[in-house]
Parts: structure tokens; sequence; C-alpha cells
């Protein structure tokens, strides 16, 4: 599972740091996809029915649980909409990504 | 233990000996009794392998990546067209760095198809990163594959180990098979740095961007050139073992020899019946026999070619548009160094035409009655 | 906010899919992936020939994936594995569960022959498929997955792809595999039971995952689930299991089978067909169908 603690971009200050073999070093977690986003969702917790449905169906695991209640993790969240989409109560919207 | 075996046999004794974990392997002819005398083997203990039978050279291939990518130790064996299909997945197994060790029965190229001898099938793969020895005798064949896993293993590169087909590969010799004991002396287990494994979870061979690739590539080159000292020093250690050396080349009366045949492969061992005539008749003639092709001897070839008036290559294989690919080796070893020696090629024995003692012979005749090469290529036993 | 209550979870909640992967936003894909591996745990080895996911899990030197990872040439991605188990096998390792990982591309086309080798050795892998229906990683090209009527950068609206999908269900079937199954993304609990399912049965198992492709089929990112759902309720992706080749069972069946045309319509890849197109793909589907469903009645 990679680490929070992963989270830095890797920068070889010599070869011999390079390995010898073609392999990860490290986790993607430096890579902050929450600039893709043009619309971002936010959640009316108020209307929230705790269904677990955003988290599930979220490709970019993005959806956190904390305390029992869904969050979005903005770090990531690619802003595809499904969560919006997919929500039985109707309580995520998707807005204009605030620049 | 002696044993009278075929060339195609030593090569399953060494894979035996070196216990390989994994044989993953397609027949083709002229190599399939490597295979098969493994998969018996396997069947019956001699040898604790998990031997796949794969429905191609190119996934045999992969599968051997696969195992050794795991930490196991593998083996596999083809010849020309099966080694051409695998072509994809030799640069897969370099730049991977495993340490996969190949048996390649050196066999010419279709069309029209051929099973006899010849080396564009292995020199074709010059290129892709892999060690390549060419072996001049069962024994040989044998021993080398021992001393591939140990070099393949240190350096984490792989090794081809070349026979001809027929010459070797279906000629049976006297074979003094090495004791299981010292071998597990001299080869150790594979114990590979880092391996697919759920304990250490990494992707091995991801997306590389120009940013990193040259880096990689940079590594596998500096560790190939690690390779000939390497060479030297577990050959010399298989010799305190079982009292044979295993070296880059394999010189004879090169010391004061006016005129150096250089060959490979069991042309090798035909040249040195030439010379043993030629120099009862009068004339320095000596034979450098080049084993290890990849990484190219460079210091080696220097050294026993220096005192030589003349070089003459004799190859086995052809690069369309330019010439032999050995005589175009040399002529890249001595540049700068040799004085303007003249370097003769000659092309002889495609696709399994006999190389004598006679051919060199008119080799030799041709090197005294020239100072220089009329042509780049000078065609031996060519009805042309 | 007053709520005291827990949150229904339907899955496990360990991810061993990373976030700040290199999907694209409405990835069907990578969600097939997260589905997967909360079933196999981090017990797995993946091998992963050129797809989407080798550009998904990250650059060299880095990694999205919590398992370790075999990137394969293209048509390796079942014989690397079977290596791979092998290779595992021989060093003491009988737990982990190697799987071949790979995209329509890789599995129908050019790595057919290595699947059928290692199926017919019924070596002792899990091959999954996730079927988008073209190459996306290379810039949408029709592959034999890609089905009738669809626009592709090699199937241009005017000669749209005019043969149907060829049957990779049926080439495994034939192979008499031990186990094997339809999936879709948009019923996670489905995927996850069948990959529990197969991470139990020794042999060639096969997973077949449709994982719908925005950027590819040219439909809306929020869309990707409702597109997996639909083509299960229009019968154009029955889900379905396999053993043995022989025994078919029908794992979901669609209250009332709905019509191709409002599916068709959520995508741009098939926005240039005419009605009298439609009229075939919707024949051909239902003809699939009954022959499916004959195949479970009859076993």
């Amino acid at each position: 599972m990679p680490k929070k603690r992963d989270a830095k971009k890797i920068n070889f200050t010599s070869i011999a740091e390079v390995p010898t073999m073609p392999m990860s070093l490290g986790s993607m977690l430096w890579n902050k996809t929450g600039t893709w986003r043009n619309i971002r969702p936010e959640i009316k917790l108020e209307d929230c029915i705790q269904c677990g449905i955003c988290w599930k169906f979220c490709p970019d695991m993005s959806i956190l649980i904390e305390n029992e209640w869904p969050v979005v993790d903005y770090d990531f969240c690619k802003g595809c909409g499904i969560c919006a989409e997919e929500c039985p109560a109707k309580c995520i919207v998707m807005v204009e990504e605030r620049k | 233990m002696k044993k009278v075996i075929m060339g195609n046999h030593a090569l399953s004794y060494g894979a035996m000996l070196a216990r390989s974990q994994v044989i993953a392997a397609y027949p083709i002819t002229p190599q399939t009794q490597v295979v098969e005398l493994l998969s018996e083997m396997c069947a019956d203990g001699t040898l604790d392998a998990k031997f796949i039978k794969v429905e191609s050279e190119h996934s045999a291939m992969a599968a051997c990546i696969g195992a050794s990518a795991a930490g196991a130790r593998a083996f596999t064996a083809t010849s020309a067209q099966g080694l051409a299909l695998m072509h994809e997945m030799l640069h897969w197994a370099a730049g991977e760095r495993v340490p996969v060790v190949m048996g390649n029965v050196n066999r010419a190229m279709a069309p029209g198809w051929t099973i006899w001898a010849d080396q564009n099938d292995s020199l074709s793969q010059r290129d892709t990163g892999w060690m390549q020895y060419y072996c001049a005798s069962n024994q040989e064949v044998v021993d080398t594959v021992l001393q591939a896993f140990k070099v393949s293993e240190a350096l984490s590169i792989p090794s081809m180990v070349i026979l001809d087909a027929f010459a070797l590969s279906h000629t049976y010799e006297v074979v003094d098979i090495p004791e299981a004991a010292k071998v597990d002396a001299y080869l150790p287990p594979f114990r590979p740095l880092y391996k697919l494994t759920p304990s250490d979870p990494r992707a091995f061979g991801g997306l590389t961007s120009p940013e990193h690739y040259m880096e990689l590539r940079y590594k596998l080159q500096k560790d190939m050139e690690k390779a000939p000292a390497l060479i030297e020093a577990t050959g010399r250690e298989f010799e305190k073992i079982f009292g044979r050396y295993l070296g880059l080349v394999d010189p004879y009366l090169c010391e004061d020899a006016e005129i150096i045949l250089v060959t490979s492969g069991t042309a090798g061992y035909t040249a040195r019946v030439a010379v043993d005539a030629m120099r009862a008749a009068g004339t320095k003639v000596g034979n450098l026999r080049i084993k290890v092709f990849r990484p190219f001897p460079f210091e080696a070839v220097r050294k026993y070619t220096a005192a030589a008036k003349k070089i003459a290559v004799v190859d086995r294989n052809i690069s369309y548009g330019h010439h032999g690919i050995f005589s175009q080796e040399l002529k890249s070893a001595v540049y700068g160094h040799a004085d303007g020696k003249p370097v003769f090629g000659f092309i002889a024995g495609l696709g399994g035409r006999d190389i004598t003692p006679a051919s060199f012979k008119e080799v030799v005749d041709y090197a005294i009655a020239h100072e220089q090469p009329e042509a780049e290529i000078v065609w031996i036993g060519a009805k042309i | 906010m007053s709520k005291e209550k827990k949150m229904k979870l339907s899955l496990p909640t360990e991810e061993l899919v990373g976030s700040g992967n290199l999907a694209c936003q409405g990835c069907g894909a990578t969600l097939a992936m997260r589905y997967f591996l909360k079933a196999l745990g981090p017990k797995t080895v993946l091998c992963i020939p050129a797809c989407c996911w080798s550009v998904i899990d990250g650059p060299y030197p880095y990694s999205c994936l919590g398992v370790p990872v075999h990137h394969s040439a293209f048509e390796t991605a079942a014989s690397t594995a079977t290596g791979v188990k092998a290779g595992l096998q021989m060093t003491g390792d009988n737990e982990t569960t190697v799987v071949a990982w790979g995209g329509d591309g890789g599995t129908f086309d050019i790595g057919l022959q290595a699947l059928s080798g290692a199926a017919e050795r019924n070596d002792d892998i899990i091959y999954v498929c996730y079927d988008n229906e073209a190459y996306m990683n290379t810039g949408i090209q029709r592959s034999s997955a890609t089905p009738l009527g669809a626009w592709t950068t090699t199937t241009p609206v005017k000669f749209f792809k005019d043969q149907p999908k060829k049957d990779i269900d049926a080439i495994m079937a034939a192979h008499r595999i031990p186990y094997q199954a339809t999936a879709s993304i948009s019923y996670p609990e489905d995927v996850y039971k069948k990959a529990k399912k197969a991470k139990d049965v020794k042999g060639t198992r096969f997973l077949h995952i449709y994982a719908p492709c925005p950027t590819g089929w040219k439909s809306r990112p929020e869309d990707t689930i409702k597109l997996g759902r639909m083509v299960v309720q229009n019968c154009i992706f029955p889900l379905f299991e396999v053993e043995h080749g022989e025994k078919y069972t029908l794992t979901m069946k669609p209250a009332n089978k709905k019509p191709i045309d409002d599916y068709l319509k959520l995508q741009g890849r098939f926005r240039h067909l005419k009605p009298e197109t439609i009229k075939v793909m919707q024949e051909a589907v239902d003809h699939e169908w009954t022959r499916l469903l004959k195949l479970c009645e009859n076993r």
C-alpha cells in the first residue's frame, strides 16, 4: 500500500543512485492530479445518506471516509463527476473549479 | 566422470549442473535434444526444475524473464528462426537486467529452409545487450554454461552459449562432466538484489521518459564493460577447481606468427589442423579463436595480434552491404593500434557448407599473396 | 449531519491502487483494478503488457500499485505470468497469486497465442482482460474487441467497423479452463465476488471485465458507471460464469431487457449510426443473448 510519506518526486543526484534494474522506488502520490480538474464535487453532508456509493465508484480513490462521512480528497480528485452522477441522494454537485 | 555426449546434451548437462530452476522451451532443429534431455531430467528427478512447454520461442523467453524476475535461475535453448522470434524478448531480458542463460545452436536463417550451421542467427542479436560465448567443443559447452550463469548473475546481464549446428550439436565427444558438489561450490544459488515479491512490492520495467532512460542504459554498458575481467577471473576460478581455463579468447601459436587466422566456433579447431600443416611447411601462422563476442575482448585481441604482420578473419556469417561481422569487429578493435596492419576478411561456410583445413590453406595463401585485400570480402568455397 | 450511523460499505476499504495515477477522468480500467485487488489482496503479482495500465501505473521510478508489477511485452502477459508463477514456486512461494492483466488488444489480438498456450497447459494463473473495446493507449484504434458499428481512428465513420466483436469468452471456454467469468465495473460487488472465486481455483482462470473508456468512446466521464450498467441491462455484455468450459451460469439476469438505443446514444463512437444499422446490431445482440440463455439452460 503506497504510503503518504512516499509522496515526493525522486531526483537522482548521481548515477550511483540510479537502480541497476528499471524499477519503482516510490508511489505516485507526489502527482497531485487535483490540478487536472475543471469542475469539483461538493458534498452536502446534510443530505447524505451514507450509502458509500460515491466512495465505491470513485476511480481516483479520492472519496475518503472520515468519521463515517464521505470527504473529497481535492489533492487527487480529477473531477470526473461520477460521484455526483451516481449519488442516489443527489447530495453531490459539480461546481466550476475556482482557480 | 567422463561421458561421450553430443553437443546438445552438453548444454543439457550444463543447465542441469547449474541447478536451473525454470526451463521454458520450444522445439527447433537442431536444438531439440537439449530440451528433450532436460525434460527427461525433470521427469526422473535428476533436476528439480519446472519445465514449461511453451507454445513458441517468444513465450519461452517471456517465461524465462518472468521466472528470473521472480528470483529463479532460468534456462532455455533455441536456434535460428526461434532466436529471431525471441528478438524482442532478448532486448527485454537485458533491459530488465535478468540473468537468463540460453543455449543457441548456430543455424543459418531461412529462406530457403535450412537447418545447417552459420552464425547469422546469433550475430543478428549482437546489440540486444546479451553476452555471447562461442564454443568449440562439447567440454567447453558444459563448462561455459556454468561460467555464464556465474557471470550473468554477478552482473545482471543475460548470456547466450553458442555452438555450431551439427559440427558440435550432433557430434559426440568425450566430456568430463563436472562433479555436482564442486559445481555447487563454484556456482552458489541465485540471489537477486531485487525480485518480484509481495514483501517488497516494486514495479519493474515501467514507462521510462527521456529524463531517465539513458542512465539505465549507461549502467548496462558499464556493467558489460566489467564482464571481460570477470570472465577471466571466473575462468581462473574454474580452472582451480576443474583444471580447465575459460577465457575470452583461445590463442594457438600466436606469439611468433606472421599471419593470424581469426576464427570462432568449431572452425577454430579446424583452423589448428591447418595451422599445424602450414607450420610444418614453414609458414608462420597462428590461430586466435574468439570465444567471447560480447563483450568484445578488445585487449586480448590486440595483444595476440600485435606481433603479426597480417590478420586474416574467417567469418561464417555476413552483414549484407557490409562484410563479415567478426572482420568488422577486428578492424574496430585494432583501429589506432595496428600501424596499418591489413585485416583480410574471408567469408566461408554459410548455410552449413564445410570449412575444411583446405579452406584455411586457401585463406593463408591469399593473405601471403596480397599486401592488402583486393576487396572487403574474399569468398572461400563459394561457386562463383 | 446529526445522523450517527455507520457508512454502508459493500467492499473492503483497503486500497492497493494509489491516487496520483495517470488514468484519464472517469476511467473504467482503474476501477476494474481497484475492485480486483480488493479481492486478491497484497499477495499478488501483476504482469501487465502494453496497455492503458502500463501508463496508469505511473512512470519509472514510480508505481501507484501496492503489489509487485512486471511490465511485460505486449504479447507476453500470459507467458510471463506462467514464468513468474514457476519462479515463485521454485523459490518457495506457493502462496502468491500471479495475474496477467491486459487490455483487449493484448488479449483478443496480439496476446491470444500466449493466452491460449497458458490455458491449454492450464497454468496456475489468473488472466484478466479489462475490455475497453479498442487500442486506447495508442489513441483509439480498432481491435478485434471493438463492437460492430463503432468509430475508431482506424475505422472512420464512413467505414465504421463492420465485423462483430470477437467472442473471446467462447474461445476461452473452448480451452475447458476451470473457471472464467464476465464482469462489469458497474457491479463492483460482482467483480469482487468473481475475483475471490477465481483466486481460490487452481489452474487457468479468465476474467473478462467490461471497462468503459470516456476518452475512446467519446462519452462523458460521469457516464462511465451508467454505461457499464446499461451494457449489462441491454444484454450486449451479459454477466455469466463458465466452469470447465461447459457449466454456464448467468450471474445477472436483467428484469426487463432494454433496447440498445439509449446505450449507443451516450457514446460519440456510435453517433454516426443510421437506424438500419442499429436494427442489425439489435438483432445480433438478441441472437447472442438467446444463444447464451440456451447455454445456461442446457447445463
